[in-house]
């Protein structure tokens, strides 16, 4: 008896044709990809233009030098009235300041939940979109920290805010295997009326801080 | 310039005013027009409602009347369109079931010199003036195929701000399918008529006395609820425009000749 | 809460159900507003991107490849997805999926499952298949629960409730909720549904989810949404089954460099969604602990096998043709008697039931464009339905009135001397039918105008016309006619 898979793929070789891997290997290489694949901005123009991003998205954006981080993440945490902060592991400890910061220790969905905020850096930012790049790695943390709770706090050094979508995912290239999610301001849904409405699920108040480079 | 005329099945049948124009409005600038007895149809309607068998025969019929004509002007933007979408297909389908082999390059050294009538204007006679008066209040429908197929873009509004006396005002949706689409308009008569409704209402709001275009098939549905509704709006095609002058103005007014709507 | 899904095998034709929603006003004013928005937005945003027509046909020659070599990515998913800890299965139809994932749901131990907004799963039923096990499915995507709740049908692929309105969806959320309170506006409205949502997402220990992308070379799964609640079902869940047509594969990680470009800014005119997840198999500490993905054929190698219309499967279900589309504007998605509707509808459903059911879909178009000129993978759905009704033509033999009627205009189209004839009979045979408008008196100032003959009625398969529009009589000389004595004179 054949398996479902022998047949479904059975089917598509008589469907059309039978291929090779090198065959596919040597017509893949023939694709055009002649889209913009570099950035066109000055570096001050992009983060600018980053910036303005995140404002159309309602995200706030903070700067801070490399040595205030932990100055300016105070002042955010006292302006919101936040007080007790999830942090991932491997977040630089003196950016942590102003709250008392809890480390995630594989907390459950309902521990989680009882977060209220969280700060993590982040990989990439990109300005043409107002992406953040989020990925499971030190600092980052599992993908349910940035998720569960209602307020999220990024620190981002701005040397790696990159123009086009196409510049990051070539950098996101030699990590393609690890979990990534890229956020685009505040969770939103537009499904009343195409009315945009901030916040459905994910968190629904975003402020980013951008490191250097001002 | 000799331009050969394909006056297309429709027009033939149902508006022999615009064909009429067409050859006074080439004529004026100097060409000599002919006319192959031997034409029919360019095989649209039936290609487009699933009889291409039927179809097929169209391509060769087409090409041996007018493969000798300098130019070939067709006065209807949906069947230029149909002729460069399908026709090399069709010629090489005519082939592979055993039919003539030179019908594919004879088809291809063809279709470059086969415009559709504003086109021919605009982009081989490169003009926007053709000294033409026509003193109404006129909007223009961007057919389809015209729009999309033909890449037309605002050549036709163009021959129309030149023509003195002459007012045009845009329709608010010109991107808008006016829900003819051939055999569409009675398979789907109900949706058609939604889609045409939509039109009629942006026509009537312009203010317009005429709707005009490069396609009688959409004008004829414009035109099929317009009078159905009593609307006293009528429609044009753009060649009976470009056609008018002072002089067939004035011919008018003193009764001489008939006006062909 | 069981629905009655659309199915195309018992779905009406598309004119008869068309001209049902034609007369549902408060249905169509949604519709339109909501496709206007989409529109207006979409267009501003791809203005804006210069190289627009690259991204498109890089995309399309992406998908095309993909397509082209699907047996080779299928199986290096596979590999590369199984290396990564998950499990894949293959589902031949719709049955062989429902029972697939009921089995799965059932070995994770849960008697519920939280579920992302799907075409794939309404379109193989999932829903009624789970609640006939006993299973039932939380629908966590806001249009997709305002469905479930108000016991309705997907009407958009992207937009799944945009036939509904805010009080509409107020009066669901109140009744279904047990809200008396509730406010009307959006905000108040999606908050209601971030709160009813928010103990399942805690709770229930088991996702289901389409997906947008498969990445053959790491075995990789691309879900892209707005709301969160795809984050939720992909991240918390213990066990997480994604059901995907096989289509959905791409080879590289590199092919998503024009396709998460072109699918928000062609779906909601946006530059880019909210949320993009991006992960393969199972990540230790991250995230599910059993991830399964089951591959689904249903038709696909059907439509994989005609060379005409295999372009439909490079859909990625951005839904921009149906913004664009004339025909979907008036009468929403449910006329066209399946999950998808509008132009890609048009030309997939048929397809996928190869060419058995949904016979009047591929002319439920009016040929314009507009879907073509928007596609973000270049799909030239104009010439697909073209095919599809070449195809329907041909099941349906030579003795329909009118295929009999057709042949007949050929005929005369095949020589000049039928061809002349024929319009003289024309002219014959409407004459009973057209009313004169010649002027009987004299009026003041009036000249007779040229045109003086309309016809109002119609019989057979042309009355459709004169339902709501009158037809030019036909004049008495053909151009041919005056030609030729133009010549004489």
């Amino acid at each position: 008896m054949t398996t479902t898979r022998e047949e479904i793929l059975k089917r598509i070789r008589s469907a059309k044709g039978a291929s090779s891997p090198e065959q596919a290997a040597s017509a893949y290489a023939g694709i055009e990809r002649g889209y913009q694949s570099s950035a066109s901005l000055a570096r001050k123009e992009i983060l600018h233009l980053f910036e303005d991003r995140l404002h159309d998205y309602d995200a706030n954006v903070y700067h801070a030098g490399a040595s205030g981080v932990g100055e300016v993440v105070a002042g955010i945490l006292s302006g919101r009235g936040v007080h007790r902060v999830l942090v991932p592991d491997g977040l630089p400890s003196e950016w942590q300041q102003g709250a008392e910061f809890v480390v995630d220790r594989g907390f459950s969905s309902a521990e989680l939940d009882g977060f209220a905020s969280v700060m993590t850096t982040a990989t990439l930012g990109i300005a043409e979109t107002g992406t953040i790049v989020l990925q499971t790695a030190p600092g980052q943390g599992r993908r349910a920290v940035t998720l569960v709770p209602d307020y999220h706090l990024c620190i981002l050094p701005a040397g790696r805010v990159v123009e086009t979508v196409v510049e990051a995912m070539r950098l996101l290239e030699s990590t393609k295997n690890i979990p990534t999610t890229f956020f685009s301001g505040p969770s939103a849904t537009a499904d009343i009326e195409m009315t945009r409405i901030k916040g459905v699920h994910g968190p629904r108040f975003v402020d980013i801080v951008l490191v250097g480079e001002e | 310039m000799k331009v050969a005329l394909f006056i297309t099945c429709y027009n033939d049948t149902l508006f022999p005013s615009t064909g009429k124009a067409v050859v006074e409005v080439l004529e004026r600038l100097g060409h000599t027009v002919e006319f192959p007895a031997g034409q029919t149809c360019c095989g649209q309607m039936h290609w487009n409602t699933g009889y291409q068998v039927e179809a097929l025969p169209l391509l060769p019929r087409f090409v041996a009347q007018f493969e000798h004509a300098e130019a070939v002007v067709v006065p209807s933007s949906s069947c230029v369109a149909m002729m460069r979408e399908h026709y090399p297909m069709m010629a090489e389908r005519i082939v592979a079931e055993g039919g003539d082999a030179t019908l594919p390059q004879r088809t291809a050294v063809l279709l470059p010199r086969v415009w559709e009538f504003s086109e021919f204007l605009t982009k081989k006679l490169g003009l926007t003036d053709i000294g033409a008066y026509y003193p109404h209040r006129v909007t223009y429908h961007a057919s389809c195929h015209g729009l999309r197929s033909l890449g037309l873009g605002d050549g036709p509004q163009k021959l129309l701000k030149a023509v003195r006396g002459l007012e045009l005002v845009e329709i608010s949706n010109l991107e808008q399918c006016c829900g003819f689409g051939g055999t569409f308009a009675v398979k789907n008569a109900d949706v058609s008529s939604a889609m045409l409704s939509d039109k009629t209402r942006a026509v009537l709001n312009t203010g317009a006395e005429e709707c005009t275009a490069c396609d009688n098939s959409c004008l004829m549905h414009i035109q099929g609820a317009l009078h159905r509704q009593r609307t006293g709006v009528t429609t044009r095609h753009i060649a009976e425009i470009l056609a008018h002058t002072e002089a067939s103005e004035a011919a008018e007014e003193a009764g001489e000749t008939e006006v062909n709507v | 809460m069981s629905r009655i899904p659309l199915d195309p095998r018992t779905a009406p034709p598309f004119q008869a159900a068309a001209k049902a929603l034609l007369g549902d006003a408060q249905l169509r004013k949604n519709v339109r507003h909501a496709t206007d928005v989409i529109q207006n937005k979409r267009r501003k945003l791809v203005e804006e991107k210069q190289d627009w027509q690259l991204l498109r046909e890089s995309a399309r020659q992406i998908r095309a490849h993909a397509l082209q070599h699907l047996d080779v990515y299928l199986d290096e998913f596979e590999r590369n997805f199984t290396r990564a800890g998950g499990t894949v299965h293959w589902a031949r139809d719709a049955a062989e999926a429902q029972r697939i994932v009921v089995g799965l749901v059932k070995e994770s131990g849960s008697s519920e499952v939280i579920k992302i907004k799907s075409m794939t799963t309404e379109e193989v039923q999932l829903n009624n298949a789970l609640e006939a096990a006993g299973i039932h499915a939380y629908e966590t995507d806001l249009a997709e629960l305002i469905i479930q709740l108000g016991e309705d049908q997907p009407s958009h692929i992207v937009v799944p409730a945009l036939h509904k309105n805010r009080a509409q969806i107020r009066e669901i959320f109140r009744r279904t909720m047990n809200l008396p309170d509730l406010g009307d506006k959006p905000a108040d409205l999606a908050d209601a549904a971030r709160r009813f949502l928010r103990e399942k997402f805690l709770r229930v220990k088991t996702a289901v989810s389409g997906a947008n992308f498969l990445i053959a070379e790491t075995g990789g799964i691309c879900i892209v949404e707005s709301e969160g609640n795809g984050r939720m079902c992909l991240t918390l869940p213990d066990t997480l089954i994604s059901v995907v047509g096989i289509e959905k594969v791409i080879p590289r990680w590199q092919d998503l460099e024009p396709l998460i470009q072109l699918l928000p800014r062609s779906a909601t005119g946006e530059r880019m969604n909210p949320y993009n997840s991006l992960w393969s198999g199972v990540h230790p500490g991250d995230g599910p602990r059993a991830m399964h993905v089951v591959l689904l054929d249903n038709g696909r190698t059907n439509v994989l096998a005609d060379s005409e219309g295999r372009e439909t499967l490079q859909c990625i279900r951005c839904a921009a043709c149906q913004n664009a589309c004339p025909v979907y504007r008036q009468t929403g998605g449910h006329a066209y008697g399946s999950v998808y509707a509008g132009p890609i509808g048009a030309i997939l459903t048929p397809q996928l039931m190869h060419m058995e059911h949904s016979q009047t879909l591929p002319y439920a178009s009016s040929l314009c464009g507009a879907c073509y000129e928007v596609c973000p993978v270049k799909i030239n759905i104009p010439e697909v339905l073209i095919h599809l009704r070449n195809k329907v033509v041909e099941q349906n033999g030579w003795y329909t009135p009118e295929s009999l009627a057709m042949k007949a205009v050929a005929a005369a189209f095949r020589s000049e001397r039928r061809f002349r004839a024929a319009q003289r009979l024309g002219r014959i045979a409407e004459s009973p039918l057209v009313k004169s408008e010649k002027q009987k008196f004299s009026i003041v100032g009036q000249k007779q105008t040229g045109n003086t003959g309309w016809i109002g009625w119609l019989p057979g398969l042309l009355g459709g016309w004169t339902d709501t529009r009158d037809l030019q009589a036909m004049p008495e000389e053909t151009f041919r006619d005056w030609w030729e004595k133009r010549g004489k004179a």
